[in-house]
This record gives C-alpha cells, structure tokens and sequence, in this order.
C-alpha cells in the first residue's frame, strides 16, 4: 500500500524532473510559476496540511502492524515484530469464518445490490407522467435520509418476536421467531434493508445518464422498426453502459470494506457466525479490546485485497469494455 | 420517450404501461410505509398498539405521551444541540476548506495542479484504517471533544473534486478580469466563483450535512463524556440498547411503562422528520451534484 502510493507520485513527477536537459528550463519554470501563483499555493497550504495530518499521517502510523505497539512506549520505542501480527491472523480460528463470511456478503450485496438502481431508473425512465415520475422519485429517496441508527432501529423493532415483520409472516402462514438472532436469515435482512434504503439515491445517477441519451437514436430506431423493449435493449442500455462500468469499478473497488458501521449495529452474538466480517472484528479487537497492532495488520491486509480487487477490474474493463478509471 | 405518444402504442405496450406503473407505486409504498408506520405508532395509544398486529393504516387510538416524554427527557435536547454544534461549525469550516482547495485545483496555469491532484485522489482509495485513524486522532487531542467530530472531517476528497469539476465550468474571463482589477485570489474565490456556484454549494451542504447528522461511530468511539454525545448516539442508546432508565426524565414509574411501547417511535419521529421535511426542496440539486461527480477526472 505504501509502496504504491509512492511509485504513484513519482510516476507523474518523472517525466518533468528526471530529464537532465530540462532542469535548467523545470527550476526557471517553477521559479515563474511561483512568482505568479504563490497566492495559489499559500491557498492551498491549509488544505495540505489537513490531508498531511489526517490522511498521510495515519497511513504511516499503519506501520504499527508490523509492530508491537505499545501506547507508553510510543510509535518509535515499540518493537518491530516483522509479518508476526499477520501471521497470527492467518492462524487465527476466525480467520476462515471471517474471510468467508466477508466474502459472501459483498458478493451477495453486489449481485442483488448493484442491479437494484440500474432496473429502478429503467423502470422510471419508462414513465411519462411527469407527476407520478417525480412522487415515485421524491418517495424512492426518503430512505436514503433516514439515519442508519434509525433504519436499524426500525429493523430490530419489526424483527421483534410481536413485530410487524412477524406478523407478516404469521400473516402469510409462517411461525414467530425473533428474526435477528437466526444467523440464517442475518444476510438476507441486511442486503433487503441495504437495496431499501439506497435503491433510490442510487437511480439518480443512472436516471441523469438516461436523459443524457440522444433523442434522435430513439426515433432512428422507431422508423426502423423496433418496439420499445428492442429499443432499451439496442439504445438505451448501450446509452449508460460507461455510467454502469464507472459504477461497478468503483464498486467492487470497495468490495471488501462493506460498511462495519451497520454490521456493528445489527449483528449480535448469536449471529456471529454469518455475521461477523473482517471490520466488524477490526473493531472488536483494536477499539473494544485495545489490541492495536494486530487489529492494524489485518485492517491492512483488508484493504490489500480491496487494491488488488480495484486493478484487476479495472484492468478486465478496459479490456472487454475499453472504459476504465485510469 | 416522447415520441412513443405519437405513434399508435401495441397491445403489450399498453400492458407493459400498466404493470410499470403498479409496480413503482408498489415500490414507492414499500419506501415510504416504515416511517408510516412509525407516524401512527408514534401517536397511538400504548396498549391499544401492544395488542394490534399487523400493518398500521391509522393510529391506534390517539396519546400524545410519548411525544411528551421524549421532550422532558434532557438527553434528547442535549443530544439535538450537540449535532447542531457540529453541523454548523462543521459546515462553515467545511464548505471554507473545500472551496479553497477546489479553487486552486481548478485553476488550469499552476505548474504543480496534476501533483496537488494527486495528493487529493490518493486518499480516496487508501486511508489508514480505522485504528490508525483513531489513534491519529488521540494524538492530536482530539477523543472526548467536540472538535474531534469537527476538524478529522473537513474535507471529503470526493466533495472537493466534485466542486473542482463545477468551478471548472466557470468562464476563466470573470476571473481573468477580477484578477486585472487586482482582486486578490481569495477575493476572487468570495466574490466572484461562488456566488455563481450556489446550486453546487447547495449540494455540497447536503452531502457534508447529511454525514455530519447521520455520523455516530466515530462519536461513539471518542467520546467518553455523555454531556457531549450527539443526537445519533443518544439514539443508539435508546433504539438499540434498550437503556429506557435514562427516558424516566423525572416522571413516574408508571408513566413509563404506560408509554413504553410509543416511546420508541415517538423518538424515531423527534430525530428523522426535520431531515424529511427538508430534502424534497433540495431535490432538484441532487442530479446536478452527481452528474459533476460522475465525469471523470
């Protein structure tokens, strides 16, 4: 990660500094442009320091995974322990449940999850009453402005053994259960509240894509023949397939840093063993029991697969797609 | 799709039509009805709602009680003013901060802009984690203070190059001409690029504000001193941790259990409906805001 980020500064600084025959011209250059912009830069001076302190700074500190850390020794007094902190996690008897369980819930939350806002705007964008459109719209979104202490209020109260949800259930044939301690249904509640609340917000960006696409292209199609679903398949959906990979890069870029915060609030002991993913016992073990260093490592190892993840889809669009982030 | 009403629509057009449109009103119900629900429960009368079972399609008798015991209780007045504090010095420093490195982002003359870039992008795909950033945060002084909510969270680098991409659009001839007038920099920042940015800035305010309101974790986790938890904590204690003690507020015993069924609800209303009285006037911004996220660097 560090490495990387390194490598990644020096790529777009080289082709200026490391050529002999432009030094003269580079320090003539930014002794001009200094002349001229300082004003720029010192506007610029408090923006940098926030990112200095409280992006860059952490990123360093994240070499306590590699260490004993120890708060009253300090960062520097702490011993180094080498790959240890990792080595540990990988024997760990959680190591297993965790990956699996980390693994299963992003691929299931990008399956059913991702498609969600693209067939909403599909469906939108199908309407022609501009009333109904923009109510379904307005109503569509309030989820997403409910807070998630809230929404995950709301869950743990209808899951309750007297709750609404189970009296659907009892409703529809089914027996009372209190529905969060099952560990089986811990997955399904999580990814049905997930596409609730952002299926809305989600939409905007492909509904503003959609309104995006020519005109004309319908009409050519019309004349030539097609009816409306041959129309979304050959116009509309190649209209915002770049939107839909931009999205899907960025997505499964974060693949495996899934929100802990909900995790955090809906998962119980009971339900740990379909529940509990890679942050959520980050967490457990940095901020509840303190164990900084070993938490650190696996954070990072954590956000090592999410890299990986990011390049490789990255790298796949731009060869069956031609679209890429970079 | 206008020009599909010009021309005689199919038989499966017309079904397709039809079954569309039921299935957003279906979809926008199934949105809309939890907060419903918790609307009429909110206002119910508590045992008529322990002995229902069911949807709610109207309240359940009608108690105002829980409403009542949800303003006595001071760790929701304390709570709400705690977010306030955040949000609005947060949002000052906020909308400040990220205007400033927009600005000069946007500025296409400066030799090291692809650089300064670079500094920004970064973090959005690496952080330190949340241990590293935790302790970042108690070694600067920053656990069991308000602050700590404030200035870790002043910049959100996908914000700024959001606002970056719209200053960007501002014809250069109306900063060019305030610069020959002399106007400083800043000046022209103040002057001249946000009063014309006022829909971005719009949506910028939503997006900070929304996290800010919404934020509970890292309040949960630097926070020692209950005075100080905002709204969102306060609410984990009362939704999710079941500590009603605190909501006895000095009333009686028995109050407290006649309203114990409500009360939930009732508080669930009290922290969500000023956010859903506002985003419906802001809604006209959001597509704006993500479009310019959208493009691409």
């Amino acid at each position: 990660m560090k490495q990387s980020t390194v490598s990644a500064n020096q790529a777009v600084s080289s082709p200026k500094s490391k050529k002999p025959i432009d030094r003269t011209s580079l320090s003539f250059r930014a002794r001009e442009d200094w002349a001229q912009n300082w004003g720029l830069y010192l506007m610029f001076l408090p923006v940098l320091v926030y990112f200095i302190l409280f992006s860059y700074k952490p990123m360093y500190g994240a070499l306590i995974a590699f260490k004993n850390y120890k708060p009253a020794l300090g960062f520097m007094g702490s011993p180094w322990v080498g790959f240890d902190q990792f080595s540990r996690f990988f024997t760990s008897p959680f190591f297993g449940r965790l990956i699996k369980n980390t693994l299963i819930l992003s691929f299931e939350l990008l399956i059913f999850g991702f498609p969600a806002p693209i067939i909403l705007a599909l469906l939108i964008n199908e309407v022609q009453n501009k009333h109904f459109k923009k109510t379904v719209q307005t109503l569509t979104y309030l989820p997403h402005f409910i807070s998630l202490i809230v929404v995950v209020g709301m869950i743990t109260d209808f899951s309750m053994t007297s709750g609404l949800f189970n009296d659907i259930i009892v409703f529809l044939g089914g027996s009372r259960s209190p529905l969060l301690q099952r560990p089986e249904l811990y997955r399904p509640i999580y990814i049905l509240s997930d596409i609730w609340q952002g299926v809305g917000w989600g939409s905007i960006i492909y509904l503003s894509a959609l309104s995006g696409v020519d005109a004309q292209l319908y009409e050519a199609a019309t004349i030539d023949g097609a009816n409306r679903f041959q129309q979304l398949l050959h116009v509309t959906l190649p209209g915002i397939t770049p939107t839909i990979i931009t999205m899907l890069i960025l997505r499964v870029g974060r693949l495996m840093s899934i929100g802990y915060e909900k995790t955090i609030l809906l998962y119980n002991p009971s339900t740990y063993d379909t529940a509990d993913i890679i942050s959520s016992y980050v967490y457990r073990v940095g901020i509840l029991e303190q164990g900084w260093s070993y938490s650190t490592a696996i954070g990072l190892f954590n956000s090592l697969i999410n890299l990986l993840l990011l390049l490789i889809t990255n790298k796949l669009s731009k060869k069956l797609a031609g679209t890429s982030l970079w | 799709m206008e020009q599909g009403n010009k021309i005689k629509k199919s038989a499966g057009e017309k079904t397709f039509n039809v079954f569309n449109h039921i299935l957003l009103a279906f979809i926008a119900v199934l949105c809309l009805y939890p907060m419903l629900y918790v609307a009429f429960a909110s206002v119910s009368n508590s045992n008529l709602l322990t002995q229902h079972s069911g949807i709610l399609l109207r309240p359940q008798g009608f108690s105002l009680n829980a409403y009542k015991m949800v303003f006595t209780n001071p760790m929701i007045g304390k709570g709400y003013l705690n977010t306030l504090f955040v949000l609005l010095v947060g949002l000052v420093l906020q909308i400040i901060m990220t205007s400033l490195g927009a600005y000069v982002l946007s500025r296409r003359t400066l030799m090291w802009r692809k650089a300064l870039m670079m500094v920004v992008t970064i973090t959005m795909f690496f952080s330190g984690g949340m241990i590293p950033t935790y302790l970042n945060m108690r070694d600067l002084h920053l656990t069991n203070t308000l602050w700590g909510l404030i200035i870790p969270f002043m910049i959100s680098a996908y914000n700024m190059i959001i606002l970056r991409t719209s200053f960007e659009s501002i014809p250069e001839s109306l900063v060019e001409a305030a610069r020959i007038d002399g106007a400083t920099h800043v000046t022209v920042l103040f002057r001249v690029v946000l009063p014309l940015s006022k829909a971005i800035i719009a949506v910028m305010i939503l997006y900070y504000g929304v996290s800010t309101w919404n934020g509970w974790f890292w309040a949960s986790t630097i926070l020692r001193d209950r005075e100080m938890y905002p709204l969102q904590v306060i609410l984990r204690e009362i939704l999710l941790q079941n500590s009603t003690s605190n909501m006895t507020g000095g009333t009686s015993v028995e109050d407290m259990e006649s309203v114990a069924a409500t009360v939930k609800y009732a508080t669930i209303m009290v922290a969500t409906v000023p956010i859903l009285c506002i985003y419906p006037f802001l809604q006209k911004y959001f597509a704006a805001g993500v479009m310019v996220g959208a493009v691409k660097e």
